[in-house]
């Protein structure tokens, strides 16, 4: 009877008070959590009603296949574009022509990749051709799990090819000689930073200067490359979750505040490159000016990146052996 | 001297891989003082996440108690056809790795699968919901009861139960008055053990949950996401809870086996 009892409780417990709040439930990628945390309150702060406004992390291609298989996100703030564009296509729950309704074809905040590497530059690492050396070990998450890893070999192949290097070769001698690839961009700079390992590590922007931040005492340095990749992580409402949840105008509303200047400030303020000229020129002194080539450009968009590289049997494959 | 060195060993094994990983974990959760700890597990999303990890085990652990307690006794007591299919479907779970069992749940009621359409007309939510974080927990408990008591049950053999029957009782009464005492103690550590699993089900639970912060994330999930936000203190804070479980359940185990031997 007390066992019953206590059961009882903890089941009363789980199920908690209903609250008749509105809930927005934002899926969103690794390394956005701490941009969210004060995005969110500042969104919360420019409505009448009460809002709350979950999070749900992870990686990129992990979260789009939460969503396509039924996770309620009432908006997807994911790390690339092709990811968005599987959810409309295997679950229809947005349409097809979801990167036209938002400025800037749905991308808020650019990044780019950069290299993080050790106190004082050791390996006097500049540019590409510096990590083709046999005496440099660079770091990457893997690919085929991690939205952002994939930003990372598509910079490295379009690093390299105007760099005037073989970008086959390149990326190959890079993943070969890598000491372990981690399923997540945040698991690769742990291995990075915590575990030591590597002298290099391919790293978003934004988390190099987090990481930068986060673990002052090691000194990390970052070094930008002469050329790299624009990471263009895209924002989008999932109209049929939101329309069933009832939130189909607090998402939208929320996702255009990512695009005013107080939503570009705070992007700036985690180090994600704003898209609002003024707000960049304001933030020019963080964010060096260097030359970048965007997916469209450099591997005729997502699509054809995906089955050309990382598609099962594509070049990743090919020149990637697990040992 | 062969006692000396066998104890030797078991102790540098148990030293390397037990004891000093327990102690790193509250070693690396009290480095930055007791404020940060207490902080780190009185937080919301926290707190949330111990209370979802303890419903899941309060639902998940008495059905499997039922279950265990039914298919045993069939198992043990009858002969009928599926009998051996019976006994291997209660020992799946230990042989499905854990992701696929969530693979597995995602398949039946995701979005994409068989019943997912027709739970989505109805707006019931299975996956990415408490309930199939529930369904999960279940799934990887489910053989620790029943295997505890059919060997147990099938040592005893059925003379005494025959002997409440001859002298009048009925089924209930004789399950209830005879099978249940004789074997308590098992029953009892089949649900500690279940108990534990649950705490600690990482793999099947990550796969169904949706891993929304404050709704749905389980202790071990919450864990995770602490550490990929280098929040090393606050996932090692959350962790000590978890060791601190495991810890209860050993001293339970331990008691329990001391009952048990003054019982004999």
């Amino acid at each position: 009877m007390k066992w019953f009892a206590i059961i009882l409780g903890l089941v009363s417990l789980g199920c908690g008070a209903r609250d008749e709040q509105l809930v927005l439930r934002n899926v969103s990628y690794d390394t956005t959590r701490e941009m969210y945390v004060e995005l969110n309150e500042a969104f919360a702060a420019t409505l009448d009603g009460p809002v709350r406004i979950e999070q749900s992390h992870g990686g990129s291609g992990k979260q789009a296949r939460s969503v396509i298989e039924g996770l309620g996100a009432d908006v997807v703030t994911l790390a690339l574009a092709y990811d968005i564009d599987m959810i409309a296509e295997r679950s229809g729950l947005l349409a097809a022509g979801w990167r036209d309704r938002l400025p800037e074809g749905g991308v808020p905040f650019t990044s780019t990749i950069v290299f993080l590497v050790r106190r004082g530059n050791p390996k006097g690492v500049r540019g590409w051709a510096d990590l083709e050396r046999e005496d440099v070990v660079v770091l990457t998450a893997n690919p085929k799990t991690s939205g952002g890893a994939r930003w990372n070999y598509l910079a490295a192949w379009g690093g390299a090819r105007r760099a005037g290097l073989d970008p086959r070769a390149f990326v190959e001698s890079l993943y070969r000689r890598a000491p372990v690839l981690d399923a997540g961009a945040r698991g690769s700079a742990a291995t990075f930073i915590q575990r030591g390992m590597g002298d290099v590590l391919l790293s978003w922007e934004n988390e190099a200067f987090l990481a930068r931040r986060e673990f002052a005492d090691q000194g990390l340095e970052i070094v930008w490359p002469e050329v790299s990749i624009r990471a263009e992580p895209p924002v989008a409402v999932v109209d049929r979750m939101a329309e069933r949840r009832g939130t189909l105008a607090a998402a939208r509303a929320y996702l255009d505040f990512h695009f005013t200047v107080q939503g570009q400030r705070i992007g700036a303020r985690h180090y994600f490159r704003p898209v609002l000229p003024e707000i960049l020129r304001e933030t020019a002194d963080i964010f060096p000016e260097i030359a970048m080539f965007t997916v469209d450009e450099e591997f005729g968009g997502w699509n054809e990146a995906h089955r050309r590289h990382f598609a099962q049997g594509g070049v990743f494959d090919e020149i990637y052996r697990p040992r | 001297m062969m006692r000396a060195l066998l104890l030797a060993v078991t102790a540098l094994f148990l030293g390397l891989f037990l004891a000093l990983p327990l102690a790193a974990i509250f070693g690396e959760a009290l480095r930055r003082g007791w404020g940060v700890y207490w902080a780190a597990v009185t937080e919301p999303a926290a707190l949330a996440a111990v209370r979802l990890t303890l419903f899941a085990a309060a639902v998940a652990v008495p059905l499997n108690l039922v279950f265990g307690l039914a298919a045993a006794w069939a198992v043990a007591r009858f002969r009928f056809p599926g009998r051996s299919a019976l006994v291997t479907l209660i020992d799946l779970p230990l042989a499905v790795s854990p992701v696929v069992t969530g693979l597995m749940y995602m398949l039946v009621f995701g979005l994409q699968g068989w019943l997912g359409p027709w739970l989505w007309e109805r707006g019931i939510e299975v996956v990415f919901a408490v309930p199939g974080i529930i369904l999960a927990t279940i799934f990887v408990t489910l053989p620790f009861v029943a295997r505890e008591l059919i060997p147990l049950l099938e040592e005893q053999g059925e003379e005494e139960e025959q002997a409440a029957r001859l002298l009048g009782a009925g089924a209930w009464q004789t399950f209830r008055r005879v099978t249940l005492p004789n074997v308590r103690w098992a029953l009892l550590y089949g649900v500690i053990l279940s108990v534990a699993r649950a705490f600690g089900e990482f793999g099947a639970v990550s796969v169904v949950s949706g891993h929304i912060r404050g709704r749905t994330n389980t202790a071990p999930l919450h864990i995770e996401i602490l550490y990929n936000e280098y929040n090393f203190a606050g996932a090692f804070a959350v962790a000590t809870l978890l060791a601190l479980t495991a810890l209860g359940t050993l001293a339970a185990r331990a008691a329990l086996e001391w009952r048990t031997r003054e019982a004999v």
